[in-house]
């Protein structure tokens, strides 16, 4: 199964990584990391997120959810495990169809850490972008002493 | 929960071989002026480590071969985050080298990162390579079960949660 999140280069695109350093010892360390792991592992395979890209349109049957892959009930099954186990989804147990539906408590979560993983070194860049900006500015409207300015007056 | 950032302004991420990360991104800036916000302590204060709640305690630069630099921010409750290393290779404009430590540092040997600034057309270009002791202290900083997942992932959850109205 191809990843679909590499590039033709072979380059795989990410949010930035650096910073996770930066924001792992202390800062956010209250966050409940054994679940963040879960939900981390159970989202690193591709057939689990075409799961949950399914499921996020609607609850679906162990059945239904098998018929787009390439794969057997069981193997699905074993897929929908993990993600259970990580409470992304969950599944009504007295229904017959026991269909699976998406939890989103657990995605918001790791959603928000991930994007303060990313968001440290976009913010950055921005801020940089700004500085750069103003720096430019400073630059070329430097006073010089008897420099002739072309501003143009209105009227005459 | 938004994604939106421009193209020509979006972060890349690569790992250009076992050991490393890279990041590469392009300002619209002569790289001169780049490496002077790059390396001079009160414009570094102005843009890097943006997170909200948190401000500058230290930061100290000695920009030259074999000078320190040390940088603490300090976020709610008081919480402290402090790293620092030595310069190894200054060349202005071009390249900074340089080792990094986290006061609290989660993995094994320090990190070397080189930031390499490149100008085309007025805009420059950085690419800053961190290199880590091994392959598995790269992918445990990766984290590697997101990083084989992060964009779709990323993708996905951004589609999942708009889709989803619980929360």
């Amino acid at each position: 199964m191809s990843p679909k999140y590499k590039d033709g280069s072979g380059l795989t695109r990410c949010p930035p990584v650096d910073n996770l350093q930066v924001m792992q010892p202390s800062g956010y360390g209250n966050l409940p990391d054994a679940r963040l792991d879960a939900t981390f592992a159970a989202l690193a395979d591709p057939t689990r997120r075409a799961i949950l890209a399914r499921l996020a349109s609607g609850e679906a049957s162990v059945r239904e959810l098998t018929e787009p892959f390439a794969m057997t009930q069981a193997a699905v099954s074993k897929h929908l495990k993990v993600l259970e186990r990580a409470g992304l989804i969950s599944w009504a147990r007295d229904a017959q169809r026991r269909p699976r539906r998406l939890e989103a408590a657990p995605l918001a979560e790791a959603n928000e850490w991930l994007e303060r993983y990313r968001q440290f070194w976009e913010d950055s860049y921005v801020r940089l972008d700004a500085l750069l900006a103003e720096m430019k500015q400073a630059t070329t409207k430097r006073p010089r002493g008897g420099s002739r300015t072309t501003t143009k007056r209105k009227g005459k | 929960m938004t994604m939106s950032s421009t193209p020509k302004k979006s972060l890349e991420i690569t790992t250009p071989s076992d050991e490393e990360i890279r990041i590469t991104r392009s300002f619209d800036a002569p790289r001169m002026m780049v490496w002077d916000a790059y390396t001079r302590p009160e414009l570094v204060k102005r843009w890097l480590g943006a997170m909200p709640g948190w401000s500058w305690a230290v930061c100290e630069m000695d920009v030259r071969k074999g000078g320190k630099y040390r940088w603490v921010w300090r976020g709610p409750e008081g919480v402290e985050l402090g790293l620092g290393g030595v310069y190894r290779e200054v060349v202005p404009g071009e390249r900074l080298v340089s080792t990094e430590r986290y006061d609290q540092q989660w993995y094994e040997g320090d990190a070397v990162g080189t930031v390499e600034f490149s100008e085309a057309k007025g805009r420059t270009t950085l690419v800053t390579t961190l290199r880590y002791a091994s392959k598995d202290v790269r992918d445990a900083v990766l984290q590697s079960p997101a990083t084989s997942g992060m964009e779709s992932g990323y993708a996905l959850l951004d589609e999942l949660l708009a889709s989803t109205a619980a929360a």
